[in-house]
């Protein structure tokens, strides 16, 4: 066991724990902050598997900007303080939750832990993550930007920014 | 890299965060009152009223630390701390001198920026968690504020980043050369906007307008707390007058490099600090639709532009 092990069972465990109250406070906003803690663990394995460059943009575009937009949303529906009891759900609800939670998560670890063996971590840098990021995955990453492009289009289409109405009300 | 070397290291990235900050506090009582034909503080210390900002702190200590009765107790306590931390890790990452810098990062241009998006929690926290119509308020200009401006400054950092051919701020120096001034100038000058939007002072601050909402996310801190956001303020002038000297003047570059190159870097970001301090004293406030007009037709296709041309000279000069 060396320090690197101690460090990314460390920062796993954040994680897991960030996230596990992420799901189960009572408080909105609670959630949303635990989620950042969740993300920050996150970065924090990554880098601990020297993948600095995606620690880092995990942390610019997570934290910095996906969270503000969750917080601000929250913001402006309403996001009182205090627990809350009216948007909880039912007990049989909840154990269907757990099930599909379980199922999903066996599904995963059923997949990937068969292929766990001890591997040797290589520490790539910068230079060869955009190596391949700009070469041998480059169609899929800039068929994401595609499809992201058309949700955006979409969320106009659906918002009716598009359509002038008569009285010009609304629009800018 | 010993025990001790890392605690000198973090020790002195403290102490910039609580120095610096406070020099540029008092040049700023200083500066703003002779640009207004007045003398500022003259008393506290004796001469010329140095000691004001200590004299300050003293008081903020004294006071008493209350927490809002409504208020959300451990997200309100703790807001403070997230908008201070990380700029002291932004500034334990600048490069002073050559190979000097209280921590060396390879990816420091990046970290640099992603920590200054973390410290944008720290408000948003304070807003909400104060249980306060105007803090709401506040928080969600301030929200929407940083959003928009986030995106220009990151873009102009990275057409510097890319000129240079890395993304660590030592090397942007090592690379930086006379013609940048010239080659980089309207990512720096968008860079400049957004970063004193990010910092929300005059004439972006609407979110902490005192005439209009009290004091925003701040209105219900007191004591401590609020001496707290106060010097994340300042210290996020520093380190923004610092990342910009780095980035687009050329950091230590200058005659005698080799000793002198830590006053070059503090010289060039005193400067920046300055131009800030007459940003405020000579705009009045923006509304929050200019604001957001700014950032998304002049500002992000700026630095878009910016990009291509940084993009199309790297590839000339190749």
């Amino acid at each position: 066991m060396t320090g690197l092990d101690l460090a990314f069972a460390a920062t796993g465990l954040v994680t897991a724990a960030a996230a596990a109250l992420a799901v189960t406070t009572r408080q909105v906003v609670h959630s949303a902050l635990w989620l950042v803690v969740a993300l920050l663990g996150l970065a924090g394995c990554y880098l601990v598997l020297g993948a600095e460059l995606v620690a880092l943009v995990q942390l610019l575009v997570y934290v910095g900007a996906v969270v503000v937009l969750i917080i601000v949303a929250l913001m402006l529906t309403r996001a009182p303080i205090g627990p809350r009891a009216e948007h909880s759900t039912g007990p049989a609800h909840r154990v269907l939750a757990a099930c599909v939670g379980a199922g999903t998560g066996g599904l995963v670890a059923a997949v990937l832990l068969p292929t766990a063996t001890r591997a040797q971590v290589r520490p790539a840098g910068s230079e060869e993550l955009a190596r391949q990021i700009f070469s041998t995955w480059v169609w899929p990453f800039e068929l994401l930007s595609l499809l992201l492009l058309a949700a955006l289009v979409g969320a106009f289409a659906v918002s009716g920014l598009t359509t002038s109405d008569a009285s010009g009300e609304g629009t800018r | 890299m010993s025990l001790l070397e890392i605690s000198l290291r973090s020790l002195a990235a403290l102490a910039a965060v609580l120095v610096l900050p406070l020099v540029a506090g008092q040049a700023e009582h200083k500066v703003m009152a002779h640009m207004q034909g007045r003398l500022g503080p003259m008393y506290a210390g004796g001469f010329h009223g140095w000691a004001q900002l200590v004299a300050d702190g003293v008081k903020f200590v004294q006071k008493e630390d209350i927490t809002p009765a409504a208020a959300d107790r451990s997200v309100f306590r703790i807001a403070p701390a997230v908008a201070l931390i990380p700029y002291v890790i932004a500034i334990a990452l600048l490069p002073i001198h050559p190979g000097l810098s209280a921590a060396e990062v390879p990816g420091s241009v990046l970290l640099v920026l992603a920590v200054i998006g973390v410290g944008v929690l720290g408000t948003l926290m304070a807003g909400w968690a104060s249980a306060n119509k105007y803090a709401l308020v506040g928080g969600m200009r301030s929200a929407a504020q940083l959003l928009a401006y986030e995106l220009p400054l990151v873009l102009s950092v990275a057409s510097v980043a890319m000129a240079a051919g890395t993304l660590s701020l030592a090397g942007v120096v090592e690379a930086w050369s006379p013609w940048w001034l010239l080659w980089q100038l309207p990512g720096a000058l968008v860079f400049l906007v957004a970063a004193t939007a990010e910092l929300q002072r005059v004439p972006f601050d609407a979110p902490i307008a005192d005439s209009e909402v009290v004091m925003g996310p701040w209105t219900e801190y007191t004591g401590l707390r609020f001496a707290f956001f106060m010097l994340a303020e300042y210290a996020g002038m520093v380190v923004m007058g610092l990342l910009f000297g780095i980035l687009w003047l050329g950091g230590w570059q200058g005659p005698f490099a080799d000793q002198l190159g830590w006053l070059w870097t503090l010289l060039k970001g005193a400067l920046i600090v300055l131009l800030i301090i007459w940003i405020r004293v000579s705009w009045p406030r923006m509304r929050e639709d200019q604001l957001q007009r700014l950032a998304w037709t002049v500002l992000v296709p700026l630095a878009l532009a910016q990009l291509a041309l940084t993009a199309g000279g790297v590839v000339m000069t190749a």
